[in-house]
């Protein structure tokens, strides 16, 4: 095994000292002090793959799990990879310390917490090496179900509840529809292995599940990256605690989808309905999202609604960035590769100033008690470190110089005018649209930038609207942002160093077929007046009059209907199916012990006769039946009287006997058929059930006729008569067929082989004595059962005789 | 004789089930073992009746009939005992608590 | 319990003792003639039931001062621990072994592990036997 695995598995496993440095030590030291070196460890180890991966080498490692299915945990570094490692780990250190300060060692289950976090962070990092298809579907899910925990983290609150629940529904029905996906892209491919499926996409191509693979993938990818209409999840994901929210919500969770788009774009890549769907959806995720971000009053709602916003511009860019798969190497190709490229620019830029964004107003809710901006202002004087990380941030993502957010952004604008002229698709007529959406898009998200950063931090100072006495927060909540916010700055000034050693090793897997020209993919922030610089300056015209102007045009919101908004569709789609299968559910969960039971029998009876019809299996075969002796005669019939009188008596007594009698009569079936230990055993089992049945009958009460309608009585006859004829031809057929040999001559070696002249006891003690010692076992659970059922009714009586 | 068998096992199993749909408990419990008297009957009969001697090496005697089916409804046998008794106790246990063997009373609500 | 038990009570007094050396002899004789750790350690419940039957329970209790379900707990504990004997001698779990030894009296002699795994098979069913029977009579 790989030291990488340790490194990967490193979450996982020290996920199981948390629960004692939270015990043992959390009273002097805060326990996140020891799970930061996980991820900064993590970090530190995969720093070293960079100048190999920025060679243009890979590096696989494969540890065996099941290799009966096939199953390795085969793992793969490229440069997608890597650039997603680095930046979970990277993110993930920041926001631990960041908690360290957030959450308060006295209150809070911090083992909890850092045990989800840190389970978040083994999935999330597996998610991204794996590449063996399953491996990758069960870190998928990992993620939503770890996510789940960390935004119920505060389970008392019930908006906790409801945003953890609606985005482990939302994001668990999305794996299964990829899950779906998944299973075709193996049969397409014949492979598990994600390269392998890449190198066989020619095939993929021109199969006839392409196209539903293609849609289940992308509803598993959209649902993840809270693209629109499934976005509703995330922003009432923002229950969680904000360091959560920093995490899972700016560099990790939603990134997964992007991440599986980037990882599938080779194999889907290049086909109109992959360019459309992510494209398409990306920019109307980009429109709705900032378009709604707008009229957010909570800070961390409008930074949700931004997060939504910026990952429907990633998916855009990574939709136009397939075409470059359509047109392969050449010059088109090569124009398209760059929105590629564009596309994980933004995504590390996102990370950064989204990272330091949630930050900030962790630290503003930590320091004032609120998020509302109505309650909000004037922050400026009192926290003037926050408020330069808040304009770094906000402006990054405004897109304005010299923050990294500019550059991406500009490569973005030159991308949606590319597409505009792309001629293919579609784009003919179409084409405008992408231009024109986009930098709406962006005219909205300049104005909650402003909102952000000027509605918090500058006008009025209002303390008395505030629950404590505010002021900057400690420098250990600062580090962590402060050093997103430098990134931030450092990547606008030395853009190309991020290029070279992590974005185009990244851009390399995502369009393998296209050859690298360096020269396209050179980051500068000033290339001339060009249509992206006027598109920037257009929208700081409109966005800084817009926002003069927000008081006004912000009411026309209100007029929007409630029952149109998608939550509404959530919460009465959710009510409705509730409530559907429980009308059903009821409709057989009757509570009655017969109707479940009638359920079994007819069940059986369907079952064994459909299949007996199906198989042909109405053929008896008379032929070697043993002969039929007086003796054996007058067994039978007693058998029968008695099971008869077992059936109509109303006596207790008598039905106790005929019971018994009905048991003798089977052990003298066993000793006819030369079974003399069966017939002992039966002897003295039936003999002691006596005595049990005895026992018991003083508790019970008396047999009563049997008293109900006939109808119900002819049902339950007919019933059993089928189950009886069932059973008879079942019978039938057995006896006279034997597919295989018996294996019984094995076992009459007994006497070589276990040193034992009695087969029967030799196959239970030896050669079968594994089934005879969970029998003995399940034996005395079942006597331990009876006495405590004895007892625990006793005591109680004990105890309500003594309260009496 | 398999005929014979598979009759009275059919039997058996009839009365079984029309017992275990009846509303007492105690028929309940009798049906239960009917059943699963009439299941040994069938384990024992699918081995072949009467094909040769009693498993047991030590007699000097050649051809034997099948041991497995035996050493299959030894392990029956003695579950069934516990099985019997487990249910026995549970109903007298269920009807002193709920005052009724009635099955039909016995319905669980599920707002109770 | 009732006076006009006396017959009953002088009859168990026999009848169990040959119960009990009946068991005990179809015990030892299960590995070669019918018989086994099943119908030795029912017999033997049985054995112990009519005792309980014939007599009363609080007497039994102080002649026979055995906690049947400790009984039947070590009973599956014995054949546990020979299955796990096996193991010892890197064989598979519950590989049995069995062997001829001459001893003082009853000259050659099989000695087999399958001997204590049955043992542990009755003692299990004696413990579960009769802890059954003596719950229920006991819940009044």
């Amino acid at each position: 095994m790989h030291s990488f695995y340790i490194i990967l598995f490193l979450p996982f496993l020290f996920a199981f000292i948390v629960p004692f440095l939270f015990k043992y030590i959390n009273k002097r030291i805060h326990t996140g002090w020891f799970v930061l070196f996980v991820p900064l460890t993590i970090f530190l180890f995969l720093l070293q793959y960079i100048p190999i991966v920025a060679k243009g080498e890979t590096i696989e490692y494969n540890l065996p799990w099941i290799p009966s299915l096939n199953i390795n945990i085969s793992t793969y570094i490229d440069g997608l990879g890597l650039l997603f490692g680095l930046l979970i780990s990277g993110v993930g250190t920041l926001v631990i310390l960041y908690s360290i300060y957030y959450l308060s060692k006295i209150r809070e289950e911090l083992h909890k917490f850092y045990i989800y976090l840190l389970m978040f962070m083994g999935a999330m990092l597996g998610l991204v090496f794996s590449d063996h298809i399953f491996i990758l579907y069960g870190f998928w899910e990992l993620t939503s179900i770890s996510s789940f925990l960390l935004i119920g983290y505060w389970y008392e609150r019930k908006s906790s509840r409801y945003g953890a629940l609606k985005s482990l529904l939302i994001t668990v029905f999305g794996g299964l529809a990829m899950l779906a996906g998944f299973i075709m892209l193996i049969l397409m491919a014949d492979t598990y292995s994600i390269r392998e499926m890449i190198g066989n996409a020619a095939f993929i191509t021109n199969h006839d599940l392409f196209i539903p693979a293609l849609i289940l993938i992308l509803i598993g990818a959209f649902t993840k990256s809270a693209q629109f209409p499934f976005s509703i999840w995330l922003p009432d994901a923002m229950e969680a605690p904000t360091p959560v929210s920093a995490y899972l919500h700016s560099a990790t969770m939603v990134k997964a989808g992007i991440y599986l788009v980037a990882r599938l774009t080779p194999i889907f890549g290049g086909s109109s309905i992959w360019f459309w769907l992510v494209a398409g959806i990306g920019i109307i995720t980009l429109l709705y999202g900032s378009f709604t971000a707008v009229r957010q009053t909570d800070l961390k709602a409008l930074l949700a609604f931004s997060t939504i916003s910026q990952l429907g511009l990633i998916m855009s860019l990574l939709g136009i960035g397939s075409l470059a798969v359509y047109f392969g190497p050449g010059e088109s190709g090569a124009l398209y590769t760059v929105a590629t490229f564009a596309a994980l620019f933004h995504l590390f830029n996102h990370s950064t100033f989204k990272g330091s964004l949630f930050m900030v107003v962790g630290i503003v809710d930590h320091e004032t008690g609120t998020r509302d901006i109505r309650r909000l202002g004037g922050l400026m004087h009192v926290m003037p470190v926050t408020f330069t990380i808040a304009v770094v941030g906000g402006f990054s993502m405004a897109g304005l110089p010299p923050f990294n957010g500019f550059l991406s952004k500009e490569m973005f604008f030159a991308s949606v005018n590319d597409v505009a002229s792309a001629g293919i698709f579609g784009l003919e007529k179409l084409g405008m649209l992408f231009p024109i959406i986009a930098w709406i898009a962006s005219v909205f998200t300049f104005v909650y930038c402003m909102i952000l950063i000027f509605k918090t931090f500058t006008g009025k100072f209002r303390p008395e609207k505030l629950t404590k006495k505010v002021h900057e927060a400690p420098i250990g909540m600062l580090v962590s942002p402060l050093i997103l916010g430098t990134i931030v700055v450092l990547v606008f000034f030395l853009p190309n160093v991020l290029g070279e050693y992590i974005l185009i090793p990244a851009l390399i897997p995502v369009l393998p077929m296209i050859p690298i020209h360096r020269d396209d993919l050179y980051i500068t922030a000033w290339h001339g007046l060009n249509p992206e610089l006027w598109m920037t300056i257009g929208v700081v015209v409109f966005g800084i009059l817009l926002y003069k102007i927000v008081k006004g045009w912000i009411k026309l919101f209100n007029h929007y209907p409630q029952w149109l908004t998608l939550n509404h569709f959530y919460n009465r789609g959710l009510a409705g199916t509730e409530q559907f299968s429980k009308n059903i559910t009821n409709t057989y969960m009757t509570g009655s012990f017969r109707h479940y039971l009638k359920y079994i029998f007819v069940f059986f009876v369907l079952v064994l006769m459909i299949s007996f019809l199906f198989l042909y299996g109405f053929q008896f075969n008379f032929s070697n039946h043993a002969p039929i002796g007086i003796f054996d005669m007058a067994v039978v019939i007693g058998v029968v009287a008695a099971a008869f009188v077992v059936l109509f008596t109303s006596h207790r007594i008598t039905a106790i006997v005929a019971l018994g009698a009905v048991g003798y009569f089977i052990s003298l079936f066993f000793v006819l058929f030369q079974a003399p230990d069966l017939g002992l055993t039966q002897f003295v089992v039936e003999t002691v059930t006596t005595v049990l049945f005895l026992l018991c009958f003083y508790h019970l009460p008396k047999l009563r006729k049997n008293i109900g309608k006939i109808s119900l009585k002819l049902s339950n006859l007919i019933i059993s008569l089928a189950m009886g004829a069932t059973v008879t031809i079942l019978a039938l057929a057995a006896f006279g067929h034997k597919v295989f040999e018996p294996i019984t001559y094995f076992f009459e070696n007994a006497y070589e082989l276990a040193g034992a002249k009695n087969i029967v006891n030799a196959i239970l003690v030896d050669f079968r004595g594994f089934d005879t010692m969970l029998e003995i076992s399940v034996l005395t659970i079942a006597g331990l059962g009876v006495y405590i059922l004895i007892r625990q009714s006793s005591k109680r009586r004990e105890q309500s005789n003594e309260t009496e | 004789m398999e005929i014979v068998i598979a009759i009275v096992i059919g039997i058996l199993v009839t009365i079984g089930t029309y017992l275990l749909l009846s509303r007492q408990l105690l028929r309940i419990v009798f049906g239960s073992s009917l059943i699963s008297h009439a299941v040994n009957l069938l384990i024992i009969t699918s081995g072949g009746l009467k094909k040769g001697n009693a498993p047991l090496l030590g007699e000097g005697k050649i051809g034997f009939t099948d041991a497995l089916p035996q050493a299959l409804i030894l392990t029956a046998i003695v579950i069934n005992f516990a099985v019997t008794a487990f249910v026995l106790v549970l109903s007298y246990r269920s009807f002193k608590a709920n005052g009724t063997d009635d099955m039909e009373k016995l319905r669980g609500n599920e707002h109770e | 319990m009732k006076p006009n038990d006396v017959i009953l009570q002088s009859v168990t007094k026999v009848a169990v003792v040959i119960i009990f050396t009946f068991s005990i002899y179809l015990f030892m004789n299960g590995h070669h003639n019918p018989g086994g750790g099943f119908i030795g350690g029912l017999s033997t419940a049985a054995a112990v039931v009519l005792l309980y039957l014939a007599f009363d329970i609080e007497k039994v209790r102080e002649n026979i001062r055995i906690d049947f379900k400790k009984l039947a707990a070590l009973g599956v504990l014995i054949a546990v621990c020979t299955g796990l004997g096996g193991v010892l001698f890197g064989e598979e779990f519950l590989t049995q072994a069995f062997g001829y030894k001459e001893l003082p009296i009853f000259g050659k002699t099989e000695l087999t592990s399958a001997l204590i795994f049955d043992t542990g098979v009755a003692l299990a069913v004696i413990g579960t036997a009769v802890n059954i029977i003596l719950s229920i009579s006991e819940d009044r």
